[in-house]
């Protein structure tokens, strides 16, 4: 059986909704971090399966995922530095403990 | 054929990392897991006839990024609590399979309309004519640059010994 838009499609929603399930549940903050890399990924392959399936010759889509790309380096490196200075200052980096801002 | 059996491939070693990155407790073995992750999806999008991007997941995502959460977790000395779940394991897990049920009924649902020219190949030209030619996406790219500059400042700004 040919691989469709279908299968791409599928695959990206179970990636998603595994990274969403380790960002909802997890304590450890890398952990989260990681989930959301998970996330984004998904929906770049998303972005791609569009691209090549619905437009392909205009790569519309491929050009969205490079800036997605972009803005999750961006993310993960002002992320993980965030997580440093909390470790630094609080000793731990378990989501649940880190709540100053909670009312 | 030979597409689809590389896609099953790189489809279950995705899926298989992805539910590591959550179920695994060692913290460590979650990030290299992550890792194998990223890499399935490389070739995924070499399946998607997008080698470009391909090279930029692995420079970027297996290269750059993985690096940067190892040392994050070689520096905040975590690993010993392992990866424990919240409270809200439940809710999450339920609201997880809730959107994925969702999403799949959708995409199942629609009517695509597949269009059956064949692929551009191969994409590095093109990619590069409509990110910097006339009409493209130029001032997103200027942007991006800014983007990467405020975060490389505030990332030292934020790790900065005082």
């Amino acid at each position: 059986m040919s691989i469709g838009l279908e299968h791409y499609l599928i695959l990206s929603a179970v990636l998603f909704a595994i990274g969403l399930y380790g960002a909802l549940a997890k304590r450890n903050a890398i952990i989260i971090l990681m989930s959301i890399e998970l996330m984004l990924n998904a929906v770049n392959i998303t972005m791609v399966a569009f691209s090549r399936y619905i437009v392909p010759t205009l790569l519309t889509g491929q050009v969205f995922a490079i800036f997605i790309i972009v803005v999750a380096a961006a993310e993960a490196t002002v992320g993980l530095a965030i997580i440093i200075a909390i470790y630094r200052n609080r000793e731990t980096i378990d989501a649940t403990e880190v709540n100053l801002m909670k009312w | 054929m030979g597409l689809a059996v590389a896609f099953w491939i790189l489809a279950v070693i995705g899926i298989l990392a992805a539910l590591g990155v959550v179920l695994l407790r060692n913290v460590f073995r979650a990030a290299l897991s992550l890792i194998l992750c990223f890499i399935a999806i490389a070739g995924i999008y070499v399946t998607l006839h997008a080698d470009f991007l391909a090279a930029v997941q692995i420079l970027i995502y297996v290269g750059a990024i993985s690096i940067l959460i190892i040392i994050a977790i070689m520096l905040t000395r975590e690993v010993q609590y392992g990866s424990p779940s919240n409270k809200l394991r439940i809710p999450a897990f339920i609201v997880s399979i809730l959107f994925l049920g969702a999403v799949t009924f959708v995409m199942l649902n629609t009517r695509w309309q597949v269009s059956s020219l064949a692929p551009q190949e191969p994409t590095t030209s093109a990619l590069a004519g409509k990110l910097f030619g006339a009409g493209g996406f130029i001032l997103p790219v200027e942007i991006a640059a800014l983007l990467l500059l405020a975060a490389i400042i505030g990332a030292i700004v934020l790790v900065r010994e005082k």
